[in-house]
């Protein structure tokens, strides 16, 4: 009898930090995730960087951090001309916190190519 | 005003039972659970522990008047009852700030739970918590980088870090631990970390294990794209030997190293917490021996202090237990200490041990670790409980997949990501435990073989210590 093996290959995969591991989100699922750092009181942030350079600490603003912005609208909107002015960067949104200087929420929103 | 001396036994409550005392704002106050001998009034127990862990003597002697000793006595001021409990009641002391050298943890343990716990007159003594002043806070280094500071190090932002312990603990070659270190974090994980046995035996020297440490964490950054660490371990026989293996650590570029801050001693904690500042370089803690400390409810210190401790000596991550996992601890009870890491202010709570408020002020926050007996199923409970500031570690839950530590790994952190995210959305993440896992699963084969393999595992015995409550 030849042998068969039940263990599977795992196989190393490049990933982007905090939500990596999960499929892409739907829309609705990314609206959630924003409404989310709206509702705790951090400012929406979107940044960009070409994927070459994806482990630097530094990605460039897309514009400024929306300080105080409570409208997903506007912060939906924003993430997509981002990704229309740079459609081969990866771009995240943050939650920024400015009690902490941290980032309650980040996560890549679109995936360059 | 003078006073005559008068030789001889004075009964203790006469100099140190003062119920009309009000604490001031410098004091370090302490509660202790005190179990008296039969017949000894609560009072004089109470003011025999004040005495003993301050100025007093069992008798009188001349030389105390040649200083004022009120202005350096330990008072105590309230003393309460234990809820459900007849033989045992709290005692609150006050101790003056200049009792205590500036900045040592090591000299106020020595006051506050040297002699007196084996003093005759008691049958069992613990100290329940500590109230430290602003004053002492404020001379103290405490973490060496805190919580924001190690985020932006590893670049780990909105959800809790996941971690895991190389096993088997003990008896692998450096070749061989490197390459556990590599799959686990090619899996997908933050950082592993050296089972706090290894230290540097026989079978695998301290340089050895560093050096293809090293290599792993390079190439599992390089392949995945994201920052990894390994707890190396520098605890050693004598601090100059910790201090040379922290060195080569931060030779080889490494993030992160280990120390036991109880068998190693608050001294050589205080110190390598102070070297990591200076060092640039994250400081993880284990808690080795506090079990035997901690674990008796009646008898000797309760790990809230030990944790309040830590946070002063210093320290990026410390064990807290995981409440659900193999280990003793109790949620309320957990949630109160792990407060005591995290946040700038702790007001008191009873309901979750907490005696005292307690103003951390400007030091920054330790992240709570989790490790031991946990498993995917846990995964729900273990972000709610922890939040998003803390390290969840996952040993035989991580190399005991059936593929192996990678897979194991990876099922960890889809787990993990499902939870966060299904949090974020408004779900409620304990209720729906099963839903959100299983909905995760149709899209990672390694989390549905690890919800297969750990589906029956369960860790369910009664706390020995828990919080003093009325039945």
């Amino acid at each position: 009898m030849p042998f068969q093996s039940t263990v599977g290959d795992y196989q190393t995969v490049a990933t982007l930090e905090t939500f990596g591991f999960l499929p892409p989100m739907t829309q609705d699922e990314i609206y959630d995730q924003i409404a989310y750092i709206i509702a705790q009181g951090w400012s929406p942030l979107v940044e960009h960087v070409h994927p070459s350079n994806s482990m630097a600490t530094y990605w460039s603003y897309w514009k400024l951090p929306f300080f105080g912005e409570k409208d997903l609208n506007v912060v939906v909107s924003e993430l997509e001309a981002c990704h229309r002015a740079y459609p081969d960067h990866h771009v995240r949104i943050v939650g920024y916190d400015a009690y902490t200087q941290s980032q309650g929420s980040c996560f890549v929103v679109f995936e360059g190519r | 005003m003078s006073k005559k001396y008068d030789a001889g036994v004075k009964e203790y409550r006469d100099t140190y039972w003062t119920p009309d005392y009000v604490p001031l704002d410098t004091d370090l106050l302490a509660c202790f659970k005190c179990t008296g001998q039969e017949g000894v009034p609560k009072e004089e127990v109470a003011a025999a522990v004040a005495a003993e862990s301050s100025t007093g003597t069992w008798s009188t002697v001349w030389s105390e008047l040649l200083t004022d000793l009120d202005f350096y006595k330990g008072r105590c001021y309230r003393i309460e009852d234990v809820p459900g409990d007849k033989e045992s009641f709290y005692a609150f002391i006050a101790y003056p700030l200049d009792l205590f050298e500036e900045g040592s943890i090591t000299n106020v343990l020595t006051s506050l739970v040297g002699n007196v716990f084996g003093f005759k007159a008691l049958r069992h003594l613990r100290l329940e918590d500590i109230r430290f002043p602003m004053a002492f806070i404020k001379s103290c280094y405490g973490p060496p980088n805190g919580i924001q500071v190690e985020r932006d190090r590893m670049n780990k932002y909105g959800r809790p870090l996941l971690g895991c312990t190389i096993k088997p603990k003990l008896g692998l070659s450096g070749k061989n631990y490197g390459r556990v270190v590599y799959e686990c974090l090619r899996g997908g994980l933050d950082f592993t970390k050296d089972d706090e046995n290894i230290n540097s035996q026989p079978f695998q020297r301290w340089q050895n294990r560093f050096e293809f440490v090293a290599e792993a964490i390079k190439l599992s950054e390089q392949e995945t794209g994201e920052r990894k660490g390994h707890y190396l371990n520098v605890t050693a026989n004598t601090p100059e030997e910790m201090y040379e293996r922290a060195e080569f650590a931060k030779e080889l570029g490494m993030p992160i190293v280990m120390h036991d801050f109880i068998t190693g001693g608050f001294t050589a904690n205080t110190g390598l917490s102070k070297w990591c500042r200076k060092n640039g370089m994250l400081l993880h803690i284990h808690r080795a021996m506090h079990a035997v400390i901690d674990r008796h409810p009646k008898h000797g210190i309760h790990f809230r202090v030990l944790a309040k401790c830590l946070r002063l000596s210093g320290g990026d991550q410390l064990h807290t237990g995981t409440v659900v996992g193999k280990l003793e601890g109790d949620r309320q009870t957990t949630l109160g200490y792990i407060d005591q890491l995290r946040e700038s202010f702790v007001p008191e709570d009873r309901s979750r041990g907490n005696f005292f408020d307690q103003d951390w002020g400007s030091m920054p926050g330790v992240f709570a670790v989790a490790s031991g007996g946990i498993h995917v199923w846990h995964m729900p409970a273990l972000v709610a409980i922890f939040g998003d500031d803390s390290v969840l570690q996952f040993g035989g839950g991580t190399h005991g997949h059936p593929w192996g530590s990678a897979a194991g790994a990876a099922a960890n952190r889809v787990a993990l990501e499902a939870c966060v995210k299904a949090r974020n959305a408004g779900r409620e993440i304990e209720k729906e435990s099963r839903d959100i896992l299983m909905e995760a699963a149709k899209h990672s084969p390694e989390l549905a073989i690890a919800l297969e393999t750990w589906k029956e595992i369960k860790f369910e015995f009664d706390t020995v210590d828990k919080l003093d409550v009325q039945n």
